[in-house]
């Protein structure tokens, strides 16, 4: 399941890449940074992102998620740092929705 | 260009049952919802409403509405937050269960929608919310309290959200309308009514097309300059 939402991310983010100025590194896989210290995205296109994941992982997986929860927000560890570390949060939050 | 995909809160009766006609009416794709079915007909509609039997401060059945309107139609242009409920008691008489009620669905309800709307709107870089305040605020009417204080706070989420979604092509703007007659008011006493009506500066009752005529000047495309308004009618 992972591997397929690598996939839906990096879509996803190759979409959101056409509208911005400072692209997300792709090429480098789940170690592609996306907000915080490594990341390019600003707030805007963080949100972007994450509603664009969400609708995606509902089309393809059919699971209703909700990324941006306070838990999220508050992590020490924000799990919107690269895209594998958005994927494992993801896993984390449909486990434990199901 | 295709007809816009309007999606209106609170459809089974008063206003927004009034909306409902107009923008059928103008061949726009109308989605309503209420927590009760729609006992009305609109002649030529069919096909152009489709109602879902919602309560809006329930948050699995509105992202269940939104996820058949996405795959449906792909893209919402305007959203009419316009269902609300009212409670007329003084304050010391007034339960806290409806207190809860007039802010669920008035607070919570018009925030989860615009929250929803938003993040459907976004992908095409366009959309229109309108929400509904009402003069009971601004007045300070008493014996409103809860129900104003209610309203208040939609105001302020039109303000600041018209901030947060203005990047996104997206205006948030209310309307506050002045008495109309529909069930809302029903209970208020004739007396207070007129006595409310008489501190307008247009001393009548609103009418749906003066509620409609706002609406449809905030919708317009060329109104993509006007955001975070509140328009009050009957001059107050
Ligand atoms: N009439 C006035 O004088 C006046 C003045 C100022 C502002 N307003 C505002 O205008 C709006 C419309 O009011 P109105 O006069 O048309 O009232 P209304 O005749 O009582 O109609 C309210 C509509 O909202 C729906 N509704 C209420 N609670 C709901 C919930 N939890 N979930 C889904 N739908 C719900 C009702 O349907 P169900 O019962 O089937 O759910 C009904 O269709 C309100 O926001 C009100 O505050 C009205």
């Amino acid at each position: 399941m992972e591997q397929k939402i690598i996939g839906i991310i990096l879509h996803e983010v190759s979409e959101l890449n056409e509208q911005l100025d400072h692209k997300v590194a792709i090429e480098n896989g789940e170690n592609a940074g996306l907000y915080g210290l490594t990341g390019v995205l600003d707030s805007l296109g963080l949100v972007t992102l994450i509603v664009a994941v969400e609708q995606a992982i509902e089309d393809e997986l059919g699971l209703a998620i909700s990324l941006a929860d306070e838990r999220a927000m508050s992590q020490k560890n924000s799990p919107f740092r690269t895209i594998g570390t958005l994927a494992d949060y993801i896993v984390k939050v449909s486990q434990e929705e199901a | 260009m295709d007809k816009p995909v309007i999606l209106i809160t609170g459809t089974s009766k008063g206003i927004g049952k009034a909306l409902v006609a107009h923008y059928v009416a103008l061949g726009h794709h109308v989605i309503g919802c209420s927590r009760n079915a729609v006992e009305w007909k609109i002649e030529g509609a069919q096909g152009n409403y489709q109602h879902y039997i919602a309560d809006v401060t329930d948050e699995v059945a509105v992202k269940a509405m939104f996820s058949d309107i996405r795959k449906q139609y792909g893209r919402l242009d305007h959203l009419i937050n316009n269902a609300g409920i009212a409670s007329m008691n003084h304050s010391m008489l007034t339960p806290l269960t409806t207190v809860h009620q007039v802010l669920g669905t008035n607070v919570v309800g018009t925030f989860l929608f615009c929250r929803e709307s938003a993040k459907l709107m976004q992908k095409k870089r366009y959309g229109r919310i309108i929400n509904f305040a009402t003069v009971a605020t601004p007045l300070k009417l008493e014996g409103e309290a809860i129900y104003a204080a209610s309203k208040a706070a939609v105001i302020t989420l039109t303000q600041i959200m018209a901030k947060e979604f203005g990047e996104y092509g997206i205006t948030v703007n209310a309307i506050g309308p002045t008495p109309v007659q529909t069930d809302l008011i029903k209970s208020v006493p004739k007396d207070k009514i007129d006595s409310l009506l008489n501190r307008q500066a247009i001393k009548r009752f609103g009418q749906f097309h003066d509620i409609s005529n706002v609406i449809d000047f905030f919708l317009k495309k060329e109104s993509d300059f006007v955001t975070g308004q509140v328009i009050f009618l009957g001059g107050i």
